[in-house]
Order: structure tokens, then sequence, then C-alpha cells
């Protein structure tokens, strides 16, 4: 399930920074100390995770959005989230 | 034209205010102000002479204020790194002999390429010190601008990372023949790239004393690029006469007084971040706090409350985010201590402004410049009354008119309210540019008889307040950087798919306007996602992330000028859907 995760997050980020070569990001440092990423980068990448994941990434969780894997971790939860809520 | 201000509030009255500011009256301040006064509020050197330097720190040190805080960086585990205005100095002085010692003598230009972080503060002053003219570079320009400024401002130095050195700067380090001296700031001795110095380890061993070198007020200190929207880049040379103004406006615009916190977002590597963040706080003795990270909606609000910052200078793309990221984050922390609040870039819509009362209780005051003004010229102020969507009114030593270009290359001043025209100043400010670098015919034609043409198109209501309508040129204004339409059509042009591009900004609402780039392609190539997607990591990879396109479209055909020329005015308006205007030079059309 992560994997697929993973691999979908990566797929959108090089939506936004297409520049970026998924195979060579290393999941546990900043986006911005690996490649160019500016906060309109960010913005624009927590729309595309709307558009594509249906997670709504509110502006205070951005931070959340910095590397791979807290990415993945962040929404990881934001799923299990909404699964329980919408169980209930 | 003319932007309507549909502001919320009409105007916000300054009834109460939280403490006496430095102009109380402005109406009085401004018939009073002689920039004579401005100047002998500052040391300078016996004889005569100027350097900002020595006023932004010997002046303090010598008076006896060497304990107090200058800096403080707030690095993203919150650690937090002080500097007071001795220790800075000490580091200065170490630069400046670190500099001097490389044979580099008056004039010489030192570039930087740091973020925010206590060696650019450093740099700066100790360049400046030293004799030479200084320039910072923003960190996320990609290598084909850097390579751009550090060519065509034929640096001799450059001090930055071992991280960007070796991802924009080493793969052109061939092409820049000037380039005599690479500084790395904390770089393993054992993993130094070839051609390059380290600059912690001839930090550590320099002597912390230096005598400043007494430059004359009219010698070259601070180089600025700016973006035109043709040809290359413009080198805006700054000389050390600028701290007249860049002290008398940070008192009147910002109201900097003592024992003020003070808190600049800018990047460095822009002017804002250049003189209001590194030099305005130390010409007026105040305390800064540097937040070394990015933006943060929560991370920002922590370090306004914590650092109980008085005096907040910002940008409207900021602003913005904030209110995005919703008013109760704000109230989740106190401000008790927060008195000014301003912002710069572009202009500040009225909602903005207003929603600064609702989060802080206290309004944002928006203000205007230019790279070549070197500092700021209209505002909003701590005693005037506040009209949400102006830019203010001019600083007090600052004549400004809106005026007409005439066919013969000279103006008219347009006397009628609510008139738009070009936003005009009257020559001879301290802190006006003193060239283009090697641009000297591009410099003559800023001026029409006594005034600066800022090729901004404004208008003045009936009670002196200035509105921005537009910029009366191609540049693009995207989250308060000018980007050049020509310098990113060039990039797209080295790509084998590209036959001609057109750059336009379109309307956002967070950045105000994004670069997009329309694109035709040479025959054989298709424009499908996969080359939509090559383009924008060409771009990005040459250009940066904060000059590339954020969006590209192919079209069969561009429009132009029967000579050729793109006309982005069509493009511009295509894209918004108005009018076309005049098309009787348009190819096909006459």
């Amino acid at each position: 399930m992560t994997g697929s995760l993973e691999s979908r997050v990566l797929a959108l980020l090089t939506e936004v920074a297409p520049d970026v070569d998924a195979a060579l990001v290393l999941p546990d440092v900043d986006f911005r100390e690996q490649f160019d990423f500016d906060s309109m980068d960010v913005y624009n990448f927590a729309v595309a995770i709307h558009r594509a994941l249906g997670i709504d990434v509110p502006e205070r969780d951005y931070r959340e959005l910095s590397s791979l894997s807290r990415c993945v971790a962040y929404l990881e939860r934001a799923r299990i989230a909404r699964t329980s809520s919408s169980s209930t | 034209m003319t932007e309507s201000p549909a502001s919320p509030v009409a105007v916000l009255r300054k009834d109460a205010l939280p403490r006496t500011p430095n102009m109380p009256d402005y109406g009085a301040a401004r018939r009073r102000f002689d920039w004579r006064d401005a100047r002998a509020a500052l040391e300078g050197f016996v004889g005569g002479g100027l350097n900002i330097a020595a006023e932004a720190l010997d002046r303090h040190v010598a008076a006896g204020h060497g304990g107090r805080l200058a800096v403080r960086f707030v690095d993203r585990q919150w650690r937090r790194h002080d500097l007071s205005y001795e220790a800075l100095w000490h580091g200065a002085n170490r630069c400046a002999r670190i500099l001097s010692s490389l044979g580099l003598g008056r004039g010489d230009r030192v570039f930087s390429l740091l973020g925010r972080c206590p060696e650019l503060h450093m740099v700066t002053l100790g360049a400046l010190k030293a004799g030479l003219t200084f320039c910072p570079l923003f960190t996320a320009f990609g290598p084909e601008p850097l390579h751009t400024r550090l060519s065509l401002g034929r640096a001799r130095v450059l001090v930055t990372t071992k991280a960007l050195y070796t991802r924009k700067v080493a793969p052109l380090r061939a092409g820049l023949p000037h380039l005599e001296h690479v500084l790395l700031v904390s770089a393993a001795p054992a993993g130094l790239p070839e051609g390059t110095l380290d600059f912690s380890a001839l930090w550590a061993a320099a002597d912390t004393s230096f005598e400043t070198v007494r430059t004359a007020a009219e010698e070259a200190a601070l180089l600025h690029f700016t973006s035109g929207t043709t040809g290359q880049p413009k080198g805006v040379l700054h000389v050390h006469e600028a701290v007249v103004a860049q002290h008398a406006s940070a008192r009147l615009a910002l109201d900097l007084q003592a024992g003020d916190r003070y808190w600049c977002t800018a990047d460095p590597g822009w002017v804002t971040g250049l003189i209001y963040g590194v030099l305005a706080p130390l010409l007026c003795g105040v305390s800064s706090v540097v937040d070394c990270e990015e933006f943060e909606p929560e991370r920002w609000y922590r370090l306004l409350d914590e650092e109980r910052v008085t005096v907040w200078y910002t940008a409207p793309t900021a602003v913005r985010m904030l209110m995005k990221a919703g008013t109760d984050l704000a109230h989740a922390r106190h401000y008790p201590e927060l008195r000014f609040l301003a912002s710069v870039g572009e202009p500040l819509n009225p909602e903005a402004v207003v929603w600064g009362m609702e989060a802080f209780g206290l309004p944002f005051h928006d203000n205007w410049w230019q790279t070549e003004t070197g500092t700021i010229m209209i505002a909003n102020y701590a005693a005037t009354d506040i009209k949400p969507g102006s830019m203010g009114l001019p600083l007090p030593g600052i004549d400004a008119a809106i005026v007409r270009r005439l066919p013969d290359g000279g103006v008219e001043l347009i006397a009628d309210a609510d008139t738009p025209g070009e936003l005009a100043l009257r020559a001879g400010w301290p802190s006006m540019f003193r060239a283009y670098l090697d641009q000297e015919a591009r410099y003559r034609a800023c001026f029409a008889g006594d005034w600066y043409l800022s090729g901004d198109l404004a208008r003045r209501d009936a009670d002196g307040y200035y509105w921005f309508v537009g910029r009366g040129d191609d540049v693009i204004k995207s989250a308060g950087h000018l980007i050049s339409p020509f310098e990113v059509e060039s990039a797209l042009l080295a790509h084998p798919a590209v036959a001609q591009a057109g750059v336009i900004g379109v309307p956002d609402p967070i950045a105000r306007e994004v670069v997009k780039a329309f694109v035709e392609l040479k025959p054989g190539h298709a424009g499908d996602e996969a080359l939509r997607r090559e383009l924008l990591a060409h771009a990005r990879r040459r250009l940066g992330a904060a000059v590339a396109p954020r969006e590209i479209a192919f079209v069969a055909s561009l429009p132009r000028t029967r000579s050729g020329k793109i006309m982005r005015r069509v493009l511009r308006a295509r894209e918004l859907g108005l009018p076309e205007g005049d098309l009787s030079t348009l190819e096909g059309k006459a």
C-alpha cells in the first residue's frame, strides 16, 4: 500500500517539478535540499495531491510535504482518518 | 485601465496609535524635510566620505552599543544563533580582511549566493568595509540566470555553499574568466571542490580588526540585477550615499525605533532583503530576527509571538497565503508587542490590508519602490490614514508625479486627479541608482528632464494618494519578483523542439502573476504532454523554480509584428479575453 502511495506521490511531485528525477529522490532528505522547490511549488503540489488523491492539505500542514517519507506518512494518516470517519 | 479599489473599507483612520511614531505629522515632516539633515543624522568620515558599513556597525560599536543584539537567526530546529553588534562587527572585519588579502581593490565586485545565514550579513558588510562593491544573488536562480549575472557583473569573488556551487556554478565556471575566487561556507576541507577556498577556515584564522575604507559618498557600493523586457538583465548600481535614504526611509516608512525587534521576511538575494533585511535595521540600531527557513504559516506566527516582533515587513504573496491558512491560526498566538506591519513587492489588495486588522488588530502598510530607486519612495505611514489598495504618499524628500511621455522625449505632468500615467520621481535623491552597468544609453532613457521614469503606471487621487495601475512594459511580477519574459523565452529557445516562444504573466490569486509560455514548435515535433513536461523540466533546470514558467501552452503560430517581433500584448489580451487593441502592425492583418 505504502509502495503504491509513494509512487503516486512521486508522480505528482514530478508533475509539479518535471526537472526532478523520481528515481533519485532521497526519501528522508528535504526536497529543498535536493532540488529547487519553492513555496509556489509546494502550493501546486498540495493542489495536485488534492486533485489526484482527494486529500485536502491545509496550508498549516504544508511542512508535512517537505520530504518524500514525511509526505507519504502524512497522506497515510489522512487516508486512515478519512476511512475511519466515513465508516462510523 | 484603472484598477478599481473595490475595498471593503474606503479609509482606515489612524486615531489611536500604539506608540508615538517617528513621524507623527506627515504634512509637517514633508514641509520641513531636507536631505542635508538626514545626512547629518549619520556619522560620515571627517573631511567627507561615507561608508554604509561604517554607519551600520562601526558607529554603534564606537558609541558603546556593541553588546546590543544585532541579529537573531532562528533555524529549523528553532535553535537561536545571536550576533551582537560587536560580534557582527568582528565578523565583518574578518571578511574585509579575507577579501583584501585576495588582492581585491576598490570597486571590485564580490557576489554572494547564500540563503539567510550569518555569513551573508558578514560578507555584505565586510565587502562594503573593504571598499568593494557587493552583489547578492538569489539561491532559487538556476545556472543560466546565475551565469548571466556573474558574467555581466564581472564577479571576481563568489561566496556560496558547497551544495549550491556544485549544483549551479561549477558546471559554468569555465565560462566565467573574471571569477578568480570561490569561497565556500562551512565546507568540510576534505571535500573542497577544485578551484574553491574554505571560507570558514579563512574566517576563523582572520584578525577581527579592520579599518573601514574611507569611501567617497559617490563610490559604488551595491549592485542588484533587475529584469528588463528585452535584452540582458540590468545591473543597477548604487553608491554609499544611498545610506542616507536607507536610514531615513526605515525611520519614516517602517517607523523603526530604538528597542524594536524587527523582522523582514524578504530573501537577501533580492533588493528588499538586502536593504531592509540586512542594512536598514543595523543603520537604525535595532535588533532583527531572521528566519533561516522558508515560509510556513504556523512557524511564522510562532516567530512573531515568541521573538516578540514589533515591526514586521513582508510581502503580499505571503500575506495572501496566511489569509488562506485561516485567521484562527493567527489567533492561536499572541502579539502584544507587534506595532507596525508593512508590505512590499506588488500592490497589496485591499482585503489583505484589512485582514491585518482581523488577524493582528493592525493594518498592513503597503509601500512602493524599485531596485532603481534604492529605497522606499511611496508609502503608507504609521500616522497617516490608509486607503486600502493604495501605495500611499511620497516619502518626505521625494517628489512624485504622474506624467505622460511626449514624442520629443520629454514629459508633461498630468495634474488631474485619477488620470493614469507613468509614475515619475524628481531625480536626485540619495539612493537613486547611478548607472545600469555598462549600459549608459539604457540608463539615460530612464530620465526625461528632471524626472526619473519608473515604467510603472499609476494614478494619484484628489488626496494625493498613489494607486498602482500596471506595468508599462512586459516585465512579469510574480510573487514579488520581477521576471524578464526575454530571459525565459531565451531559455526555451535553447530547446531543440522550440521554434518560437512568447512569455507573459497570467493572473494568479496567490502570486499575483505566474509565468506562462506560449510555444511554437519546429516541424516534426508534436505538442503533447510528454513534450510539455520536458520543456518545463528544461526551463526549470536552466532558470530555477522561481523564474521558470509554471504553465506551457502549444500554439500553431505566435502573433508577430511585421518585423517579426512577438506581440506579448496580444498573447495577454487573448489569455484574458480582452480586446486585442491596435493590431495594425500585426503580421497578416495589414
